[in-house]
């Protein structure tokens, strides 16, 4: 059945336990996202060091989709410099997008497989992106001003 | 059962002598009949739009086959005929509200245009630094954000009226904050999040009593029952045709004649000029003043076909109808564990906001979507009112008059389907 698919065990796992829910104090990337469509929010902060992330928390208000897929964003990128970081945000996409990844990427999505059934949802793309697109912006504004410096 | 024997109460008999049944009405609805995902379409969505007859349909192509000209332009038989089937429009609409004539009747292309015509044309030119407008928690943001920038462009204050604990309004704040510098109340008729009917008539007799103008949101009220703006004395009412079975890129603004004359022009160009000189002009008579360049004529004589299509039913029936489904509604999904229902027990329309668990509105939207039942969820562009009700949205389910108990009961079913997936 469809609906399964799009609301698959771990999804609903991270929707009720959510990993690294909270915000950073002093952060060194941080934005605000909100879908203005359904009024979900997203805020995500991260402690960058020698541009890696070393810790990023979330926290907001939104549907199952949004929350878990925002969950499941901050165990992926912890660890992974902003270059990885960005480089899997975009394969993240494009893979919600409904597109084949060329095989040389060598990206494992692991846990975040499961919201590949969004897919099949057309109308909930934007729930399960909010917090990637969030995440994208924020390297994006920090990249900005460090390379003023 | 009980929903058998209130659907065989379902006809009804016309003074013509025909009697007509839901399922008749269905028929004329062509989108109703169709599967969405396997299952036969329960559309509960009639608060955001509603889905259009046979007979509107038809009397659009058929004016685009056989009747199409510009209006208001060509000494030609073409012209003349589509002049005469939009000002015929008018005058549906003059007698479907009660206007006193089609002076009163401004076409726009929606509700909004309608709250944004009196904003900046009235609000603009009548209203000053100190002056204040009261409007109320429940307003749609169509009748909030242009009463907040012209707030801002003026230095005006915004009185908002907060809603009491059962979805009404409270009328005791809103006594007193209407005074001697309020200008405007701006109100919403029907509630589109929590069906409260608001008590307009009150409200237009407590703003007049210190000068005000009173501007009604009709958008959920005009096409579930019969409205006498005239009797209920507001000075500006303004509604929707896609709420209405019209179609599209059509609204209505009333208004008074004698506020309607003294108020500027809002949009410029052809057709709202009497005479025009290089440097300055003058303007037409009402209501064209307002009806800059060429208007969405077709869709204003869809909206006339909308309204003889809920004449021919009958205003009364409609709200009965609706009447009766929302009872029925509000009794049966109240039976769905953990539901909380949002809004007035008694004397509301039939719109009816929910919330399971913690189930967040968006997935309840997704499976009950899976069993063909098409809700709306989110804010329902009534954001203040969320944070009031300290919730980031609601389910809603609206009724028109081509639902039935049956859909009622798929809607209550797909709930509990619902609620036991998430428990």
């Amino acid at each position: 059945m469809a609906l399964e698919e799009l609301y698959q065990e771990i999804i609903l796992d991270h929707y009720r336990h959510p990993r690294n829910k909270g915000k950073i104090e002093d952060p060194d990337i941080h934005e605000h996202a909100t879908n203005p469509l359904c009024g979900d929010e997203i805020d995500i902060s991260a402690k960058v060091e020698n541009g890696v992330i070393k810790e990023v928390k979330f926290s907001g208000q939104g549907c199952s989709i949004s929350q878990s897929s925002a969950s499941l964003l901050t165990e992926a990128l912890k660890g992974k410099t902003l270059e990885e970081a960005e480089t899997f945000i975009a394969a993240f996409r494009e893979m919600l997008a409904g597109h084949e990844l060329p095989e040389d990427t060598g990206i494992d999505f692991g846990e975040l497989e499961a919201l590949r059934g969004v897919t099949k949802f057309p109308a909930r793309l934007k729930c399960a992106t909010l917090a990637w697109n969030t995440a994208q912006e924020a390297i994006k504004a920090f990249e900005k001003t460090h390379s003023n410096h | 059962m009980a929903q058998e024997n209130l659907s065989a109460r379902k006809a009804v008999h016309f003074s013509s002598g025909h009697s007509i049944n839901l399922s008749a009405i269905r028929k004329d609805f062509p989108v109703l009949s169709q599967m969405i995902n396997g299952h036969p379409l329960v559309y509960l969505d009639n608060a955001a739009s509603t889905q259009k007859p046979m007979s509107v349909i038809q009397k659009m192509q058929t004016f685009y086959e056989h009747d199409y000209a510009n209006v208001h332009r060509g000494a030609y038989e073409l012209s003349s005929r589509a002049t005469d089937e939009y000002e015929e429009a008018r005058r549906k609409i003059v007698d479907f509200i009660n206007a006193a004539g089609s002076k009163n009747i401004i076409f726009t292309k929606n509700g909004s245009e309608a709250i944004n015509l009196v904003a900046y044309s009235w609000g603009r030119h009548f209203l000053n630094e100190g002056d204040e407008i009261v409007l109320t928690e429940m307003e749609h943001h169509s009748n909030l954000i242009p009463w907040q920038l012209l707030a801002e462009e003026k230095g005006l204050t915004l009185r908002p009226v907060p809603i009491r604990e059962d979805g009404t309004l409270d009328m005791e704040v809103l006594k007193k904050v209407i005074f001697s510098k309020t200008k405007l109340v701006a109100v919403t008729h029907v509630s589109n999040v929590l069906g409260t009917i608001n008590p307009v008539a009150e409200i237009a007799r407590l703003a007049h009593s210190v000068g005000a103008k009173i501007l009604v949101d009709g958008a959920q009220s005009v096409p579930h029952f019969s409205v006498d703006v005239q009797a209920l004395d507001c000075d500006f009412f303004t509604f929707s045709g896609h709420k209405m079975l019209g179609p599209t890129g059509i609204g209505v603004l009333y208004g008074k004649e004698e506020i309607l004359e003294e108020m500027p022009p809002f949009l410029s160009g052809g057709d709202m000029i009497s005479e025009v000189w290089i440097d300055h002009a003058t303007w037409n008579e009402l209501p064209y003043k307002f009806e800059a360049g060429t208007p969405p004529f077709v869709e204003a004589i869809g909206l006339g076909a909308a309204i003889d299509y809920l004449q021919t039913i009958g205003m009364d029936w409609v709200w009965e109808h609706e009447q009766e489904l929302t009872q029925y509604a509000l009794a049966q999904i109240k039976t769905v564990p953990d539901l909380e229902i949002f809004g007035p027990t008694e004397n509301r329309a039939g719109v009816i906001s929910f919330k399971i668990a913690d189930i967040h509105p968006h997935d309840v939207a997704t499976f009950l979507d899976q069993e063909g039942v098409e809700i709306r969820t989110g804010h329902h562009c009534a954001q203040p009112l969320m944070r009031r009700l300290c919730i980031p949205g609601t389910a809603r389910a609206s009724f028109y008059l081509y639902n039935t108990f049956e859909e009622v009961d798929r809607l209550v079913a797909a709930l509990n389907k619902t609620r036991e997936f998430f428990k």
